[in-house]
């Protein structure tokens, strides 16, 4: 009933059978989390440090309170990773801290691959909680839960991804879990904000958001960063929401209603409109809850292995 | 490594002379006196005198030829000395390097290429500086090519930046023409290079590392190819990569430009797949690249698109590397590996016959600097590396005579290993 | 897990005579059902708390409220095993302040499961008083616990286990005796 992975550095590769439990596991803390006493004492005596190299107020958030409802221990580190260029090694900077004497590391870096990278260096738990445009996993993993406890699986879905795909560690991280799981993915967005070779992702492409819509049972509307457009990849946040804003006139001429999601924060009359988000079939709220639970699973099952 | 300097006469005796001026490769006895060769042939008699280096099952070429190495002196002795990349040159067969001006200061004048030709006066091995084509490779004005050359200089490069400037890569070619030195252009457009880290392709989308597109390097190799054929001077192409690139050079030659162009041996041996582990030993510029781009190098080398094979040697700290792959430094040790994974990848792998592999380390690279090497004829100077084609053996620590050892290839298992160099009257035995 | 069944402590029988005697118990020491709620521990505890709170309702003609507890998070030794017991959810529809607890558990061994359960269910509000019913007492305490209301004692060494079977998830009733090479105890 133990996880086959040690660390969580992504949903890259990671067997159907730990994303159920972890799902299954977030359920049960979903409980507790609904309790008058919202703390149970399962971590207690383990140290978590949560490193972020990175300005985050969500996902740091999110985990710091995960941590808290399980009892555990909490240091935490933030640095720019600008102070990490005045020489002092990443390597350094994170067995320092390790001499400390750490069970759990959850962290937080602007470059792909620097989560992994720490593992090579200190004997602990590490869980990504972003490493630049690579993964998310936690964040995918309650995208999924919220999915699931929306339409009680996930097998057979069809879910679209809406927004800078090329630029998203979410997307990446989704787009993992979610073929793992047996759902059917599409991506939508401009040529822009798409990969090299995305087809070897395994994922069906669109420019057309009617088209996306159409396939979709729920969508995952990504942000888009206001700095995109002064980089050229778009011409303007206006062109962009009228051709792939998740907007009221466009989900009014569906004949079917979809799930919304966001991974926050939101620009709202940009990448989706106000109605939409507050709307109904928005479970933009669940994901934020589902989201604690999510991380008490992932630490509580990983620290136990 | 031990070197021993023998007084009086020695014969090396039992080995195959590959020797890439006549072609030919035969089993000859060398007898050497006072650095020289006395005498040549099959199977020399031994007077009781002599002694005696046995070298059966070994084959005997002209000393290696490293067009790209990188010497971090002056500036970052710390990574790598004169010296030190020296004795790494000898452990990898190497007996003349040629150094990038890369350095701090870089070698943009005559005193600094003086300062290294000083420091490398009393090496075994040769080292021959590279200077660079513009002062303090800024890209804003030419070096003195004439009076570089004068001091020591075989080619000119501003290595690790290209020339952006166009008009500025003209000026290089066609002023290089008084000294007939080629000009060496680190080929990456920086604007299409963007922020890349790793070759864009399916590796790149798959470990969201931002990629650095092929069309970057063969669209500065293309227009470098087309200055050159306009002004009629000698461009060499460093570390090409990818396939765009060898088709370029290839349809170049066909019409008589005068380039030529080499490639490292850690291009023609990993792939972009490697950084599917985002280990910062990796990262290199250019980037590896795919598979498809591996095979055409390799191609390139079989039909002499590529003239040589060059290390690229570029040793770094440990903190350079241990950082996140954003910050690590580009660029992997590469000189005492590079006869095992040239002759592992070229040799057992691709079945290139054994002296078009040598060619292209020993004659073909120092044609392009202009120099011939001393041969195996009577009165030449001895300068030779000897070596077993197949012995395996794992490449590792041990191995590294560098002050760094930031290589992905510890570990690794290799077919093909430098056994000797002889220089002189010197015998090194690695 | 591999075991061997030595023994049937008790049958199908047995058992339900040890559920009907436990009910009487309860509502004896208890001087009636006001305010009484029973929860089950999970897993087989669940099932036992179920047949008793009906058992009551039966002789009482009362509905009795039923939970379930979940006590793997509160458990001080799950890093200690080689398996990561499942974590499931807590189902008490009801509010325990003030209410007569009974707790259930199929076995009792270390007391470490009822320490836990103990935590659990004050964070969860304060009964007026906890009670515990055990189907078997094993014995090797390892904690100051004892249940008020107990099934069977009996006696077992260390590498031995008690199994109980209820028919709900087990096919059948039962209780056996197991020696088990691989020591683990829910």
């Amino acid at each position: 009933m133990s996880l086959s992975i040690d660390n969580l550095y992504g949903l890259e590769g990671v067997p159907k059978a730990d994303i159920d439990q972890i799902l299954d596991t977030a359920f049960s803390f979903r409980e507790v989390l609904e309790r008058p006493v919202k703390k149970v004492p399962t971590l207690k005596g383990t140290t978590v440090v949560n490193l972020f190299f990175e300005p985050s107020t969500r996902t740091k958030n999110s985990f710091a309170l995960a941590e808290k409802r399980l009892s555990a221990d909490t240091v935490n580190f933030s640095a720019a990773s600008s102070s990490l260029k005045k020489g002092e090694s990443l390597k350094d900077t994170i067995q320092n801290l390790f001499a400390m004497k750490m069970d759990v590391v959850v962290m937080r870096h602007p470059t792909p691959g620097s989560v992994k990278m720490l593992g090579d260096f200190v004997d602990a738990v590490i869980i990504n909680a972003g490493d630049g445009t690579h993964e998310h996993p936690t964040q995918a993993l309650l995208d999924m839960m919220s999915i699931k406890e929306k339409f009680g699986k996930l097998e057979d879905l069809n879910i679209t991804i809406v927004g800078d795909i090329k630029h998203s560690r979410v997307a990446l991280s989704n787009i993992y879990g979610l073929k793992t799981m047996g759902a059917n993915v599409m991506l939508c967005a401009p040529p822009t904000f798409l990969p090299a070779e995305v087809d070897s992702l395994g994922v069906e492409v669109t420019y057309d958001i009617n088209e996306a819509l159409e396939f979709a049972d729920a969508v995952n509307v990504l942000r888009i960063q206001n700095e995109r457009q002064g980089k050229g990849l778009i011409p303007s946040l206006r062109e962009y929401r009228q051709t792939f804003g998740i907007t009221r006139d466009r989900l009014e001429k569906l004949k079917k209603p979809i799930t919304i999601m966001h991974p926050g924060p939101m620009n709202r009359q940009v990448e989706i409109d106000s109605e939409i988000a507050d709307g109904e079939n928005a479970i933009i709220l669940d994901q934020v809850l589902n989201g604690v639970a999510i991380r008490m699973a992932v630490l509580f099952l990983l620290s136990g292995n | 490594m031990q070197k021993k300097n023998i007084q009086g006469e020695f014969l090396l005796k039992g080995g195959e002379i590959v020797d890439p001026y006549n072609d030919s490769i035969e089993k000859k006895d060398i007898l050497i006196e006072k650095g020289r060769i006395k005498k040549i042939g099959k199977d020399i008699k031994e007077d009781g005198e002599i002694k005696i280096i046995d070298v059966k099952g070994l084959k005997i070429s002209p000393g290696f030829v490293d067009l790209h190495t990188h010497l971090r002196e002056p500036g970052q002795e710390d990574a790598e000395t004169i010296a030190s990349g020296a004795r790494a040159a000898l452990a990898g067969g190497f007996t003349r390097i040629c150094c990038m001006p890369n350095t701090t200061p870089s070698i943009s004048t005559q005193e600094s290429v003086q300062f290294i030709i000083n420091k490398a006066r009393n090496l075994d091995v040769k080292v021959m500086p590279i200077a660079s084509i513009t002062k303090d490779r800024k890209g804003e004005q030419l070096t003195e090519f004439a009076e570089l050359a004068k001091t020591g200089a075989v080619a000119f490069s501003d290595d690790g930046n290209p020339v952006e400037s166009a008009q500025m890569m003209r000026n290089a070619l066609e002023y290089s023409k008084i000294v007939d030195m080629p000009i060496l252009n680190h080929s990456e457009d920086q604007d299409l290079k963007n922020d890349g880290l790793i070759n864009e392709g399916s590796v790149s989308t798959s470990t969201g590392l931002p990629g650095n597109p092929a069309m970057a390097e063969e669209i500065m190799i293309y227009r470098d190819l087309r200055i050159a054929e306009f002004t009629g001077a000698r461009l060499h192409i460093p570390h090409v990569t990818t396939k765009g690139s060898v088709e370029l050079i290839r349809k170049a030659k066909e019409k008589g430009v005068k380039v030529t162009a080499e490639v490292t041996p850690h291009h023609i041996t990993l792939t972009d797949e490697y950084m599917r582990s985002f280990n910062t030993l990796g990262k290199v510029a250019p980037p590896l690249r795919s598979e498809d781009d591996k095979e055409a190098l390799i191609e390139g080398l079989k039909d002499g698109t590529i003239d040589a094979i060059a290390t690229d040697h570029a040793p770094h700290t440990y903190n350079k590397k241990e950082t996140s792959l954003d910050l690590a430094a580009n660029g992997m040790i590469g000189l005492e590996s590079a006869l095992g994974l040239v002759l592992t990848q070229l040799l057992h792998k691709e079945e290139m016959p054994l002296m078009e592999v040598i060619k292209k380390l020993t004659i073909k690279p120092a044609d392009i600097i202009n120099k011939k090497l001393p041969c195996f004829q009577k009165g030449e100077k001895a300068e030779f590396t000897i070596f077993s084609p197949d012995e395996w053996w794992v490449f590792n620590k041990k191995s590294i005579y560098s002050r760094s050892s930031n290589t992905p290839f510890i570990g690794r298992e290799l077919n093909g290993r430098v056994k000797k160099v002889v220089i002189g009257s010197k015998v090194i035995e690695i | 897990m591999n075991f061997i069944t030595k023994k049937t402590v008790a049958d199908s029988k047995t058992l339900n005579r040890m559920l009907t005697r436990l009910s009487h118990e309860i509502i004896e020491k208890c001087k009636g059902i006001e305010d009484l709620a029973i929860v089950g521990i999970r897993t087989r505890g669940e099932y036992l708390a179920k047949r008793i709170s009906k058992e009551i309702e039966r002789i009482e003609k009362k509905e009795i409220p039923v939970g379930i507890l979940d006590v793997v998070m509160y458990r001080d030794d799950f890093r200690n095993k080689n398996k990561l017991p499942r974590v499931k959810v807590t189902e008490i529809p009801f509010d325990v302040a003030r209410k007569k607890l009974i707790l259930v558990d199929d076995v009792i061994y270390t007391g470490r499961t009822i320490r836990a359960a103990l935590d659990a269910i004050t964070d969860l509000g304060r009964p007026a008083s906890i009670k515990l019913a055990v189907l078997i007492d094993r014995g090797h305490r390892e904690m100051p616990i004892m249940p008020n209301f107990i099934g069977k004692e009996f006696k077992t060494a260390s590498n031995e286990e008690i199994r109980v079977r209820v028919k709900e998830i087990d096919s059948k009733d039962e209780i056996l005796l197991v020696e088990a090479n691989d020591q683990d105890t829910e």
